[in-house]
């Protein structure tokens, strides 16, 4: 799927950090906010080629019978 | 000891396709989750999954069994309830990972196979994931198009399970149990929760609650788990010898896909349990006022501030409570009583919590990577930023169903698992191999050998039997009704030495079916 070919070049690209690599547990809350923002930006930048175009129709299909 | 039990968790999926019938109506939800189990069974070979034609054996199911002492009339109970009665139409299979896979309602339903820690519950639950993406690969090479969700809300009314399964010492009263579990389960979603956009059962009004169910919990205790559903649900159907064992049937929480909220909801139960268990004077009292009212103050309020009222007139928030039970728990750890010996899964559990609260309280957004609606939130309120989208803006709402999709491709916290964002807890290859093999220290082990080696000879099995053809075609029913018999250490030298079903039966006590 093209959105994923984007997905795996782009990560090339940016080196970013390796993600099999476990996060490290929660640092310093300092200065983090930008960084948090920014990493956030390039994935929503990749989302946004798989998410679904008509976001109306979407939700309104999505009907489910319930369960337990 | 300590966190580490029998446990096991069970998944029903949401599920969608755009297939339609010859009269060009949309195929129902229970033709597409029989085409699912069919596909996985079908997909898997004859060695990694029972043939969807064999069966479930009810012989051991009592669904309508009250834990507090009696059994419902079957003519009082709703047909969704009774689910002990074979459906010829309805798709069945055990896996050789120990786990059934099959329809349940108008879902496929994975039920992991009994572990005996958190983090192999993680590990057969992230399993499950795999399950259902491998039938959705087999239905598309037919050219049948099915979509997953490991998700437990339609956001129109609709609610379906993720039920967690503790085995308990039958000797706790269950009134003290469930007294003593409730203010725990109310505020456990502040660590365990999936995140829902919209709020009321049919997202009425717009916003971000942590919990996908709180909205659904009707009740504080009851046997229903279909409506009216309760906080602690007393079905009394311990799929073990009944008078040593009590199966705990925990309905309240969320299907996760982070590894962490994962571990946590799971984890923090079983010690929490584990102090019911062994220190009875010693769990908290935080009894609440309207616990019903509770679940939703709590789940209602992702900035942590809310409170609950105590019954005698406290007002904590979900954080203080949780803290109250983590501090308990570790209190018992420094008792050194023999239940409390910390070994590498309890040291993991409790010091996760203990960070994971520690941050809840300086900033949520801190743990991004561990806990579920944290992830979620997250990134649904930068999409806001950027977009200025409001809650009730249905890109939202199908940001949070996609967040579910089991499919790599589109799932959103796939997305971020891949990119590092959610925490992984262990190798992608520990999770596939995961998807064939049983956890070894359970009976699980022996229902899943019995797939793999004399999976030609089986014809049914349960959690506590499975039952075969010997050669003279008749049908014997080997009964496991202790969780942690029929190990691998236990019993892999006997299956050794039969590489026939025939003399395995000559050997192994069975009953004629």
């Amino acid at each position: 799927m093209a959105g994923s070919q984007q997905y795996r070049s782009r990560r090339r690209d940016d080196d970013a950090p390796e993600p099999e690599a476990p996060t490290p547990p929660p640092a310093a809350p300092q200065a983090q906010g930008a960084e948090r923002d920014e990493a956030l930006d390039s994935l929503l930048d990749e989302i946004d080629g798989v998410l679904e175009t008509n976001a109306t129709d979407f939700v309104h299909g999505f009907v489910q019978k319930g369960g337990q | 000891m300590s966190v580490r039990r029998v446990m096991g968790i069970e998944t029903e999926l949401g599920i969608t396709s755009t297939q339609v019938d010859a009269r060009g109506e949309l195929l129902t939800p229970m033709l597409l989750s029989g085409q699912v189990v069919r596909a996985y069974a079908a997909g898997a070979g004859p060695r990694a999954a029972m043939p969807t034609g064999s069966g479930w054996d009810y012989a051991d199911e009592t669904p309508l069994r009250d834990a507090r002492g009696y059994e419902m009339a079957r003519a009082l109970a709703d047909v969704s309830q009774l689910t002990d009665v074979e459906d010829p139409t309805v798709a069945n299979s055990v896996l050789s990972n120990g786990a059934r896979f099959y329809v349940d309602h108008a879902h496929p339903e994975y039920s992991s196979p009994e572990v005996t820690s958190p983090r192999e519950a993680v590990r057969y639950d992230r399993a499950g994931e795999l399950v259902g993406l491998a039938a959705l690969r087999t239905l598309a090479q037919e050219g049948r198009e099915v979509r997953l969700y490991k998700n437990n809300v339609d956001g129109k009314g609709a609610s379906y399970g993720t039920h967690e399964n503790y085995l308990v010492p039958r000797s706790i009263p269950f009134e003290r149990l469930a007294r003593q579990l409730i203010p725990f389960l109310v505020a456990r979603p502040v660590i365990a929760g999936a995140g829902r956009v919209g709020l009321g059962q049919v997202s009425e009004r717009p916003g971000f609650q942590l919990s996908q169910r709180a909205d659904y919990l009707e009740a504080e205790v009851g046997l229903e788990t279909t409506l009216r559903r309760p906080i602690v649900n007393t079905r009394d159907e311990p799929h073990a010898t009944p008078h040593v064992h009590r199966r705990l049937h925990v309905i309240v929480g969320d299907a996760t896909m982070a590894d962490v909220t994962t571990l946590l909801a799971v984890g923090s139960l079983s010690a929490v349990l584990r102090l019911v268990e062994t220190h009875p004077d010693g769990v908290p009292d935080v009894a609440l006022a309207d616990p019903v009212q509770a679940v939703r103050q709590v789940s209602h309020d992702p900035t942590l501030r809310a409170t609950v009222e105590t019954v005698d007139g406290r007002r904590l928030t979900g954080v203080d409570v949780l803290e109250t039970y983590l501090e308990a728990v570790e209190r018992a750890v420094a008792s050194g009583h023999d239940a409390w010996r910390p070994d590498d899964d309890t040291t993991e559990v409790l010091t996760r919590w203990r960070q994971v609260l520690d941050a809840l309280r300086r900033d949520p957004a801190e743990c991004a990577g561990q806990v579920e609606w944290v992830a979620k939130l997250s990134l649904l309120e930068r999409y806001r930023e950027r977009s200025g989208a409001g809650w009730g803006d249905p890109r939202l709402a199908a940001m949070d169903i996609q967040w579910h999709d089991l499919d790599p491709q589109r799932g959103l916290a796939q997305k971020l698992r891949a990119a590092g964002r959610l925490e992984r807890l262990m190798p992608e290859g520990a999770v596939a191999a995961a998807v064939t093999e049983p956890p070894e220290d359970t009976r699980a082990w022996f229902r899943g050998e019995c797939v793999r080696r004399y999976g030609d000879d089986v014809r049914a099995a349960s959690w506590d039997s499975v039952v075969m053809l010997d050669e003279r075609g008749r049908l014997r029913r080997v009964q496991v009704p202790e969780p942690t018999a029929a190990t691998r250490e236990r019993i892999s030298g006997l299956l050794e030495r039969h590489t026939r079903t025939a003399t395995l039966l000559t050997e192994l006590a069975s009953e004629d079916v």
